[in-house]
């Protein structure tokens, strides 16, 4: 596979920046022609992963939120975003629907689950004290 | 995230306008729980008409909402979902407990 275009964002990890994570990221992707269907499962999977971080990689602590966007052929899209927050107990755990450590907050524990669902592929990395990085996969499907 | 609401018939509708996420989740929290405290209505519909936007953040605030209006012996349900709410209601089994209408 050829990189044949690449960006990367870095903002600071506080709420509010989820909207425009996923609205530059969306952006970005424009030009490969997505569906709306595409465009919006991007926005979707890059709004939870960014919100996670914005809501548990740094408690009582500010940091960063790092998203890098790769397009490699044309057509297949990867998201990574990283931060170096106090990473994952357990990474399979919070991969579980429903799963979520702060269900006083109502969170819904759903994050992963819809990234799964909405991208091709997820990757979870996580090591504690050092943060996490999370990969998703997408092809865009040619479009007549 | 914008609000407003009518009540007609003991079916109470409340119109959102804006994207529902983190950044909108308690204000939204906030209007939903007045209104459900000073209008007990039997039925309450949720207008997503004029929400371009909704992640799992909005899941959790509409699990929540759920619970205190069914605890109080009403119904909860949504309409004019877009593709992309929509899609989140379907992955997440949300349409099990929030009936579309």
């Amino acid at each position: 596979m050829k990189l044949t275009n690449h960006a990367k964002i870095e903002l600071p990890a506080i709420v509010g920046n989820e909207g425009f994570a996923r609205a530059a990221v969306a952006a970005f992707c424009t030009p490969l022609s997505p569906s709306l269907e595409e465009i919006n499962d991007i926005k979707t999977a890059v709004s939870e992963a960014v919100t996670n971080v914005i809501v548990h990689a740094y408690p009582g602590s500010s940091g960063m939120v790092h998203i890098e966007v790769a397009v490699y052929d044309d057509n297949v899209i990867t998201i990574t975003v990283t931060d170096d927050g106090v990473g994952l107990f357990d990474v399979a755990q919070a991969k579980k629907p429903f799963y979520t450590t702060k269900s006083a907050e109502e969170h819904s524990g759903m994050g992963f689950t819809i990234m799964e669902a909405f991208m091709d592929e997820l990757d979870v990395r996580s090591e504690q004290g050092r943060g996490t990085a999370v990969m998703m996969r997408k092809t865009i499907k040619q479009h007549a | 995230m914008e609000f407003s609401n009518t009540i007609k018939n003991d079916v109470m509708i409340i119109s959102l306008n804006g994207e529902l996420d983190e950044k909108s989740a308690a204000a939204t929290r906030e209007y939903l729980d007045d209104k459900i405290k000073r209008h007990l209505c039997g039925k309450i519909i949720l207008d997503f008409k004029k929400v371009g936007f909704m992640d799992s953040t909005g899941i959790g605030v509409l699990l929540g909402r759920y619970k205190k209006i069914t605890d109080n012996g009403a119904e909860l349900c949504v309409t004019n979902l877009n593709a992309q709410i929509d899609k989140v209601f379907r992955i997440s089994g949300l349409y099990q407990i929030i009936k579309a209408v």
